[in-house]
Parts: C-alpha cells; sequence; structure tokens
C-alpha cells in the first residue's frame, strides 16, 4: 500500500504519486497538486485535522478524509 | 448617468486583489446587487477611463477555473460561456498573484481558449520584489499572445497604465492551450455548429458543463445530452487531463519566463505567525481573546451611536405628531413610519462595527486560519469550518449573517448554519434581555467580583448558542446527502489590512442590511402599528370618555390621563384583542394577556416588547427603563395577590426570547437564500416551539 499524505509528520516532504479519488482529485489538480510535484507537510490543527500543506510554494489546508486521497512517493 | 461604453470583467482566484483593484477603479461608484435568480453578490461599478469613454466594471466571484462547485463559482461559469449574457464582458481583465503565478493562469489558459479577450494585471509586484522573484513580463506576455501591465493594487500602482491598455483595442490570444482529444472532436463539432460557438472550447464546455449553464433551453440541453450519449462523451472523463495538460503549458512558460524564483524562507514571518495563531493551545487562546473583544466593542462602541438615534427618531416622531395635524395619515408617519425607520437605523451602528471587525480578519488572513482552527469542531456538529463567521455574525444581526453563508460550498453544511443562526443572541435581544435581568436579579456581586446580572446576561448568550450547535446537531442526522464537502483551501500569507476595502465592505453590508432586511422591517412594523391603533370603532372612541371619568375619581394629572388613554386604547385594540386570545396558550409558561400583547408586537423584530409594555403600563415612554423596571415590580398578579413579575415569570420570559423567532426580515431572508417557504416556515416551528417548551418547564420547575 502506498503512503498518502495523512500519513505524513510535520515538516516531511514527498513528490505526489497520483490520487486515490477521482472526484477530489479533480479539484485537488485545480489547485496545483500536481502528480510529481513535490509536497511539504507544514503542520496540522490542534486536532490533527485539518493540515496545512504547501505545494510549489503555496499554503493550503486539506482534511485527512482529503489528504488521504493523495498517494506520495518519498 | 451616461450609457458605458464598454464592459469589462474583473476575474482572478481568491486573495489576488481582485476587490482592491475594483476599489481602485471605481471608488464609491459601485452598486451592489444580486444576479438575476440566485443569490450571489453582484458587484457592478463605473469608471471613466478617459474623457470619453466609461466602463461598466463588474467585480467576478474568486475562482480557479471554469468548471464550478459553488454558486458564487458557477456564475462566472455561465456569463463567460453565454454571449447573451447581459454582462458578458467585451474586455476580461485577470489579476494575478506574481508570487504565486502558476495557480493564477490555469483560469487565463481556459479564457484564452474561449477565445475572450484579456489583459494580466500581474498585482502584488512587491511582494513578488520581496521574495526575489523575478519574472521577464515581456516574454510572458509575448509567450501568452497578450499584453501584461504590473500593478501594485493596495497602492494604486499601475492603475492609469491598465486604465490606458484598456483603452486601446484588446484582441483575443491566437494560441490556443488545450487540444481536444481527436475521438471527441466530431461531437464538439456538432454542438459547436448547432449553437453557433466561436471556439471549441465553449462547445466543450457545453458538452462538459450542461446542467451547470442555466441559460440553456431545456430542449437545447436535451439535444446536448442525446448528442453526447450517441457519441458516448461522458462528463468529467477527460476533465483531469484538461487540467494536467494546461498544467504542463504553465510550466513550460513560467520555466521561461521567470528568471529568478523567490527564495525559500521569504514566507518566514508568515509562518512564525501561523505557528502562534494555530497553536494547540495558544491559537485557541488568541481565537476567544480576538472574539471577546469583537463582542466588547459592538457594545461598548455602538451604545452612544444607538442612543443618539434612538433618542433622535423619538424626538422626531414627537415633533411631527405635535406639528402635523390631526389624521389616520399624518399618525401613519409620525407613530407609525418614522420610528419603524428608525427601528431600522438603529442596527447600523452595531452592524457596522461587526463588518469592521470580519473584513479586518479577512483582509489579514487571518479569518482562514480560524476557518482551519475551528473545522473539525464544528464539523461533529453538522458544521464546517467556515460556519464560524457566520454564526458570530449572528450576534449583532442574523440578517448579514444569512447572507454571509453563500461561501460555503457544501449545500448541506450551509442550510444547517442557515438554520441555526438565528439562535445567536442578535443585538435585537439585547434591550429585552437588560430590562428583564435588571427586573428579575440582584444587583449584587458573586465573591464580590462577578456581577450576577452580567453572568446571567452571559449565560443567556452561552445557551443561545448551545441551542445553535446542538440543533445543528440533530440536523446532521436527518438530513441525508451525498454531496461532499471539501476544505481544500488557500492559506494566505499575512498581510496589514488594506483599510479602504474595509470601509467598502462597511458600506455594503450596511447598504444591504438597510435596503433588504429594512424593507421586511418597515412593512411589518407599519402593519403592527395599524393593529395596535386599531380597534372596533365604538369602543376606541368611548375610550378617552371612560379614562376621563375614572381619572376624576382618581385625580390624576393631564400627563397620567395621556398614558392611561394610550394604555386603554391598546388594550382594545385589535392587537390587544389577539394578545387575549392566546392568553389561555400562553398560561402555563406564566404569561397574562399583557405580556401576550408584547408577544404578539414583538413577533416582528423583539425589541419592540420594551415599547409595548411601556404603552401597556401607562408608562409615557419606553426610555425611562428605571420606571419601567419600577412599574413591573409593583404589578400585581390578581389571583396569586403577590407580585407579577416573580423570578420564575421573568426567567419564563427570558428563555422564551432567547430561543424563539421573532423577526420577520430573518424568515424574509432565510426564504430568499433557500428559494422557498419550506425552511422558514420549519425554522419558524421549530424554534417557537422549543421556546414553549423551554419557558413551559422553566416556569413550572421554578414556580
Amino acid at each position: 500500500m502506498a503512503k498518502n499524505v495523512a500519513e505524513m509528520l510535520p515538516g516531511e516532504t514527498a513528490v505526489i504519486a497520483g490520487f486515490t479519488d477521482d472526484h477530489i482529485g479533480l479539484k485537488l489538480l485545480e489547485m496545483g497538486f500536481l502528480p510529481g510535484t513535490a509536497i511539504r507537510f507544514n503542520f496540522s490543527a490542534p486536532f490533527g485535522d485539518p493540515i496545512c500543506v504547501s505545494v510549489s510554494d503555496v499554503d493550503l489546508s486539506l482534511r485527512l478524509d482529503e489528504a488521504s486521497t493523495i498517494s506520495i512517493i518519498n | 448617468m451616461e450609457q458605458p461604453n464598454i464592459k469589462i470583467a474583473l476575474t482572478g482566484k481568491p486573495n489576488s486583489g481582485k476587490s482592491s483593484l475594483f476599489n481602485h477603479l471605481t471608488g464609491l461608484n459601485q452598486k451592489i446587487g444580486n444576479f438575476p435568480g440566485v443569490t450571489v453578490d453582484k458587484r457592478i461599478g463605473f469608471c471613466q477611463l478617459d474623457n470619453n469613454i466609461q466602463a461598466e466594471i463588474i467585480d467576478l466571484p474568486g475562482i480557479y477555473s471554469l468548471y464550478p462547485r459553488t454558486l458564487d463559482e458557477k456564475i462566472v461559469t455561465e456569463i463567460f460561456s453565454d454571449k447573451n449574457n447581459s454582462l458578458y464582458p467585451d474586455k476580461v481583465v485577470l489579476i494575478a498573484d506574481a508570487t504565486n503565478l502558476k495557480n493564477c493562469l490555469l483560469l487565463l489558459t481556459q479564457l484564452i481558449d474561449l477565445k475572450i479577450p484579456t489583459v494580466i494585471a500581474l498585482n502584488m509586484m512587491d511582494l513578488a520584489a520581496k521574495s526575489g522573484l523575478s519574472i521577464d513580463v515581456k516574454k510572458l506576455s509575448a509567450s501568452l499572445d497578450m499584453p501584461v501591465v504590473m500593478i501594485n493594487a493596495r497602492k494604486g500602482h499601475g492603475i492609469y497604465e491598465l486604465k490606458q491598455l484598456l483603452l486601446s483595442p484588446i484582441k483575443a490570444s491566437s494560441k490556443s492551450v488545450f487540444q481536444i482529444d481527436a475521438e471527441i472532436k466530431p461531437v464538439v463539432k456538432i454542438i459547436r455548429d448547432y449553437f453557433n460557438l466561436s471556439s471549441d472550447y465553449e462547445a466543450y464546455h457545453f458538452l462538459q458543463q450542461t446542467d451547470n449553464l442555466v441559460f440553456l433551453k431545456e430542449e437545447q440541453r436535451n439535444f446536448i445530452k442525446t448528442i453526447a450519449r450517441e457519441h458516448e462523451f461522458f462528463p468529467h472523463k477527460y476533465q483531469g487531463a484538461e487540467t494536467v495538460m494546461r498544467y504542463g503549458f504553465i510550466q513550460q512558460l513560467l520555466n521561461g519566463a521567470i528568471v529568478k524564483p523567490s527564495h525559500r524562507d521569504w514566507k518566514r514571518v508568515s509562518h512564525g505567525i501561523d505557528r502562534v495563531l494555530t497553536h494547540r493551545v495558544g491559537g485557541y487562546l488568541i481565537f476567544f481573546v480576538v472574539l471577546f473583544l469583537i463582542f466588547q466593542s459592538i457594545f461598548a462602541w455602538a451604545q452612544i451611536p444607538m442612543d443618539f438615534i434612538d433618542t433622535s427618531f423619538a424626538r422626531l416622531s414627537n415633533v411631527l405628531s405635535h406639528e402635523l395635524p390631526e389624521g389616520p395619515f399624518f399618525e401613519l408617519l409620525s407613530q407609525g413610519i418614522v420610528p419603524g425607520i428608525g427601528g431600522i437605523v438603529i442596527f447600523i451602528p452595531q452592524i457596522a462595527i461587526l463588518f469592521a471587525f470580519i473584513s479586518i480578519l479577512e483582509e489579514s488572513g487571518y479569518m482562514a486560519r480560524v476557518v482551519f482552527l475551528m473545522d473539525k469542531i464544528m464539523r461533529k456538529f453538522g458544521l464546517n469550518g467556515k460556519s464560524v463567521v457566520p454564526l458570530m455574525s449572528g450576534w449583532a444581526c442574523a440578517i448579514p449573517a444569512i447572507m454571509a453563508t453563500r461561501t460555503i460550498d457544501n449545500w448541506k453544511d450551509r442550510l444547517i448554519t442557515i438554520f441555526v443562526t438565528p439562535f445567536m443572541s442578535c443585538s435585537a435581544r439585547l434591550p429585552v434581555y437588560t430590562i428583564l435581568v435588571a427586573l428579575i436579579i440582584p444587583d449584587s456581586k458573586l465573591f464580590g467580583f462577578f456581577n450576577y446580572q452580567g453572568l446571567v446576561l452571559m449565560g443567556l448568550y452561552l445557551l443561545g448558542f448551545l441551542a445553535a450547535i446542538f440543533s445543528a446537531l440533530a440536523m446532521k442526522f436527518i438530513i441525508k446527502t451525498t454531496e461532499r464537502s471539501f476544505l481544500i483551501m488557500e492559506l494566505p500569507t499575512y498581510r496589514m489590512p488594506k483599510w479602504s476595502n474595509v470601509g467598502y465592505t462597511i458600506i455594503e453590508k450596511t447598504k444591504a442590511f438597510v435596503f433588504e432586511a429594512g424593507k421586511v422591517i418597515l412593512a411589518i412594523s407599519i402593519i403592527l402599528w395599524v393593529l395596535a391603533s386599531y380597534g372596533p370603532i365604538e369602543e376606541m372612541n368611548s375610550a378617552k370618555k371612560i379614562v376621563r371619568a375614572e381619572a376624576v375619581a382618581l385625580n390624576l394629572s393631564e400627563g397620567e390621563i395621556q398614558n392611561r388613554i394610550a394604555s386603554y386604547k391598546l388594550e382594545h385594540s385589535y392587537a390587544g384583542k389577539l394578545g387575549k386570545a392566546i392568553e389561555p396558550m400562553i398560561r402555563p409558561l406564566g404569561f397574562d394577556w399583557k405580556i401576550g400583547i408584547a408577544l404578539v408586537t414583538s413577533f416582528a423584530a423583539r425589541e419592540v416588547f420594551v415599547g409595548t409594555i411601556a404603552t401597556i403600563y401607562s408608562i409615557g415612554s419606553a426610555e425611562d427603563q428605571p420606571t419601567i423596571k419600577q412599574r413591573l415590580r409593583n404589578e400585581i398578579n390578581a389571583e396569586t395577590g403577590g407580585p407579577r413579575y416573580t423570578p420564575a415569570v421573568g426567567m419564563s420570559l427570558l428563555i422564551f426570547y432567547t430561543f424563539a423567532m421573532q423577526c420577520m426580515s430573518t424568515l424574509a431572508i432565510v426564504k430568499r437564500e433557500t428559494k422557498g417557504w419550506k425552511w422558514p416556515l420549519l425554522q419558524l416551528f421549530y424554534m417557537t416551539s422549543l421556546a414553549y417548551l423551554s419557558a413551559f418547564f422553566v416556569y413550572q420547575i421554578m414556580s
């Protein structure tokens, strides 16, 4: 099972490999989550959800549900 | 105003400085309305480009791409794909955030494929410079075959150049970014020929988003769907590939145009602030301090202008009733219309202050963090992070609060937020709270520090809030939906708020309140005035005779006689009859017919309670709070022989006012936002039942 963004730790970086949910994938693509792009896990909100990540120098928030649909390679 | 010569649309992603540019171009020459048929704010302004040419500027909601998800986004897609739309622009200005060019250009490449004449306004050049980023603007412009202007929308730099550019003829870019798949070319061609469209991409959009384009007629929609089925075209199948292809183009473009990328740590300060503001403990602490400050200012600062407005309108009404000749029309004017308008104007200070704060929080970038912090908790209750702003606004007034729910993209979350927002104790409840709390709660201190009255008042606000979130929780399980909710949003870099934008927001929201809610409040207050001033003719006519006869026996002064006449008339008016009619129903709550009259008159707006009570008990003016308090305290319950307003009755009334839906304008706004009577009626029924039952239990337990 490939790793996904929800499993990353603060400060960790990885490369986006693909999406496991087509519907959310479309929205994520539009926001710049492109396969092959680097993603950095910045920090999570106090209860661990949502999280803040950086993709091409942009800070974005994601819920864990959404983050878990982004598979990564690192 | 002369007819504008050209139509210009401003578009771009959220947080790219669109409203700053709009405010710079149009100044106060703005009109805020609604797009026809939907409840999305339409911001239109006028801009004199030179001595002869005036442009109509349309500020479109911020979007990332032409595949919409929210109501706001759908509007943009519709305008750009319908040449017959009255808002279809002659020219488009795409505002791009220079520090984050990549995300801004997705929409641009779509506009290129739609063959819409576009210019790029490259904004935030100051930040780009700070981050060490350097862009070859000439190359960017040449590669896109499109003019590019550098601007600083906050300071107004580059606006002149932009205007000059907009005066010159602009042609659509000759580039074509998205190559439509060979296997769907035939079906695209059929649609393009059928609708006589100017680009393949437009035809492709008709295929992709048949249901989102509301301007299509039913038979046109069926035609597209049939053709799509025949050619085995499935919407969304190609959307991902399209986005990837567009980003491929953008990456190549930026590889050539970006001379030097920004250095990594230019957001260091912003990230540092984030560490504090989203801290596990500190983050919430700071948020609650901010909330407390907002809350305090609304009540402390708004009090002076509100008192001023209150006395001014009371005086005006008084002067008018003395100066104008007698007659029903003049009475309507001086006692119905003028106080009615006063009842609207009095809310302006609180609404203005609240939206000043909300706008500052939004401008600075903190609001996105509030959404981020609160999302998890709010989701447990069927709401989402974006429900925080509407709920907070509910403390001032439910009307702008419900309008603020439009940013919530998920329909179920939005509906629940709309449904529960009126539970938040709005400013109209405050006068009722104040007088009743002062009446039944002793003015002493707990541990010599906490004022009991203050604690009870806070408790009432808390009670309203709890009612809101637990009702939301119940609705979470009742309403079924398959629509999924997202929280994929940008956390913008922190910035100082731009104060003029704050000013424009205040003006915009206040206007919306006055004209949206104001109409209803005025209409209802006139109806209620009529109900409370007229009754069966012989009873009303005999008022003076009967009271004067009593007065002789009691040896009353002229002022007291007038107050008694007013009281007698109210008792025998239609409103008075209604109050008496509902007495059996409200008796279990501890209320008598006098309170019944106040309930009837405050159906339209809660704050009317105080004025009605003042009239019923023959107190000259509602201003005189100590007198009202004294009079209520002395009121005797004929059945028990004890005081009428026992703590049980007072608490029961307080609870009733905390929960009950007594605001016609809120119902009107909810009807508009949910497009039907179903939700406002459910809301009315639910809130009133909850109020009734809670007041019933409180009274029965306490007495």
